[in-house]
């Protein structure tokens, strides 16, 4: 029989999971966490006394039905928890497990990797206190902390205010959310919200709350810095009406809306384009997530669309598994989730436009910024190697010359800023830029498990 | 350094766990992660060892390598995604290599 490996246990790899063992397979299933779930819907850490239901908000209903679909559905798949895929090296996975390492050979692969957070350097981001956006709402899911007693919220993307409601509603307090984005910017992207007018009201309503607990709400800010002595006093910047604003708070959420986790697509031969909308390197497929032949991408790890959308793509693509190992198909059931994965994909690229990615702002940064944090590279480095080099440069020449990129996180933080200070100097656009390449192993692993199946 | 970096803000039931970070004892409860436990008590996991000043992790979910800390028995540990353990003795500088006591 054809064996089946998805990575991600998130919605996207759950669904997919699903859809196969309805057909009869036993597909094997991958995750890094402890628990199954994904990013969205994490699930707390064991003896934490959260009430999820109320955490989750008008959300609560899809996190439960998940969870309860998958406790139906774990002893029929082969379902490996805290296992890392690490590199992949033809139809070969190299996993590691509790610091075991393994292999597996899979003949059908769908990788359902999800996200992280996208984002933008500016001075003092560094200190202890920055922390990404997903990371706050993780602190909070995972492990019943907040990332500080009064947090700044800043960025551009709706999840901005989701989060800052969660914190207020824990009793945490919110020195301000401050969004990147002028508010008329936002306005101009209404009609692509539409799409998806259930959304669209749910980020209205976070607003209201906002307004009601007297949260400042800025729209249009110009980030200056984040300041303090070995860890986060404050937060500066200036307000769309020119003001210099600061606000005291001992922790910062940052966040630009997700990028894709596409590190293992690129080594298992995806091809990648750029995509204008959302300014990121993103794995082609066909409308059903197939990539090439036996390869298979869904969920936010393939294009960003949100848990429902993730979800869809999920189940959709374990349906062009089956359908190109030749089994009959209902095909009213793939056009509707072809339908919905196309539009719920819609109203997130509508999102992308809204919450923009700052361009300008990242190109306007000080040469004293830090770009890359593993390897403590300034943006004046990068200008500085670009000025000493002829002819057009791109982001993996950048790489070598300043080590901006090479560090543990392989460019996976300080990726997109890169290329935005990239194509800017070279007065190239973002696709000319090109992208940091994937490389094994993915995220670093224990020496001795390395050294015992090295592909 | 004084005070806390992170708030907690629901409480966790679970057996208690005590290790130590730099030599000073630390309680936690089985269940936290390295990361909420060492920020619970303080605001940074480690120096960077490029001259980055003091790091207390990014991105909470296993991405950014940025909240490594070191244990006494020599390895590595991503603290936002490793469970405490009893005894665990750990560090912000790499440490040379112990006797393991496991
Ligand atoms: C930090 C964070 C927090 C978020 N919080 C929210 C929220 O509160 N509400 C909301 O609506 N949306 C949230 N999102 C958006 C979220 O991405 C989607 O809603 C949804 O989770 C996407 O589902 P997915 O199945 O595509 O991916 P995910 O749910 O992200 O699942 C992907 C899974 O793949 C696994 N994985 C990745 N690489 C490997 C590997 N190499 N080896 C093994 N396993 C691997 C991961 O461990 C993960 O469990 C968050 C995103 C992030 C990044
Ligand atoms: S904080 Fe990013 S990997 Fe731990």
């Amino acid at each position: 029989m054809n064996r089946i490996v998805i990575v991600g246990a998130g919605p996207a790899g759950i669904a997919a999971a699903e859809v196969l063992c309805a057909r009869g397979h036993r597909p094997i299933l991958i995750d890094e966490g402890e628990q199954a779930g994904g990013q969205g819907y994490r699930q707390p850490s064991a003896g934490l006394a959260l009430d999820m239901s109320r955490l989750m908000g008008s959300e609560a209903g899809k996190y439960d039905a998940l969870h309860a679909r998958f406790a139906n559905l774990k002893g029929r798949i082969d379902y490996r928890p805290r296992t890392m895929v690490w590199a992949i090296d033809g139809r070969t996975l190299h996993l590691v497990c509790d610091g075991r390492a393994d292999v597996v050979e899979a003949d059908t692969l769908l990788l359902a990797t999800g996200a992280m957070d996208r984002v933008a350097p500016l001075p003092g981001w560094t200190l202890p206190g920055v922390f990404t956006l997903g990371g706050a709402q993780v602190a909070l899911k995972d492990q019943g902390c907040l990332i500080g007693h009064r947090v700044a919220f800043l960025g551009s993307s709706p999840l901005l205010l989701l989060a800052a409601g969660q914190y207020r509603e824990m009793g945490g307090e919110v020195a301000v959310v401050a969004d990147t984005t002028p508010l008329r910017a936002k306005a101009a992207a209404f009609p692509a919200m539409m799409r998806s007018p259930r959304t669209l009201l749910r980020g209205l309503a976070y607003m209201a709350g906002a307004m009601r607990a007297g949260t400042p709400l800025l729209h249009g800010v110009t980030p200056l810095a984040i300041e303090g002595e070995g860890h986060v006093e404050a937060l500066r910047v200036r307000d769309g009406r020119g003001r210099e604003r600061r606000f005291s708070c001992d922790a910062v959420a940052l966040g630009y809306g997700l990028k894709p986790e596409t590190q293992l697509a690129d080594l298992a031969g995806a091809a990648l384009a750029y995509d204008a909308d959302f300014r990121l390197f993103l794995p082609k497929t066909d409308g059903f997530g197939r990539s090439r032949p036996g390869l298979y991408l869904a969920g936010d790890g393939a294009t960003i669309g949100g848990a429902d959308a993730a979800e869809a793509s999920g189940a959709l693509a374990a349906h062009a598994v089956l359908t190109d190992l030749g089994a009959s198909q209902d095909i009213a059931v793939i056009r509707r989730l072809a339908r919905q994965v196309v539009r719920l994909r819609g109203f997130q690229r509508g999102l992308a436009r809204a919450f923009a990615w700052p361009v300008a702002q990242i190109r306007a940064q000080p040469d004293a910024t830090v770009l890359c944090r593993c390897e403590n590279v300034t943006i004046g480095a990068v200008r500085a190697a670009m000025a000493q080099t002829l002819g057009p440069v791109e982001v993996n020449r950048v790489k070598a010359m300043t080590r901006c990129g090479m560090g543990r996180c392989q460019g996976r933080v300080c990726g997109p800023a890169l290329q935005e200070i990239v194509a800017g100097v070279s007065g190239q656009d973002g696709a000319a830029a090109g992208r940091l390449r994937g490389q094994a192993p993915v995220k670093p692993i224990a020496l001795a498990a390395a050294a015992d199946t090295a592909p | 350094m004084t005070g806390a970096q992170f708030k907690r803000v629901t409480p966790r039931s679970g057996a208690p766990v005590t290790l130590s970070f730099d030599g000073v004892p630390l309680t936690a409860t089985a269940g936290d992660s390295i990361l909420a436990t060492l920020l619970s008590h303080g605001r940074f996991v480690r120096h960077h060892e490029f001259g980055g000043g003091p790091r207390a992790g990014f991105c909470l979910m296993g991405a950014c390598q940025d909240c490594w800390v070191w244990s006494g028995h020599g390895g590595r540990l991503r603290a936002c995604t490793t469970p405490v353990a009893d005894g665990m003795a750990l560090f912000a500088e790499p440490q040379p290599l112990l006797p393991s006591h496991e």
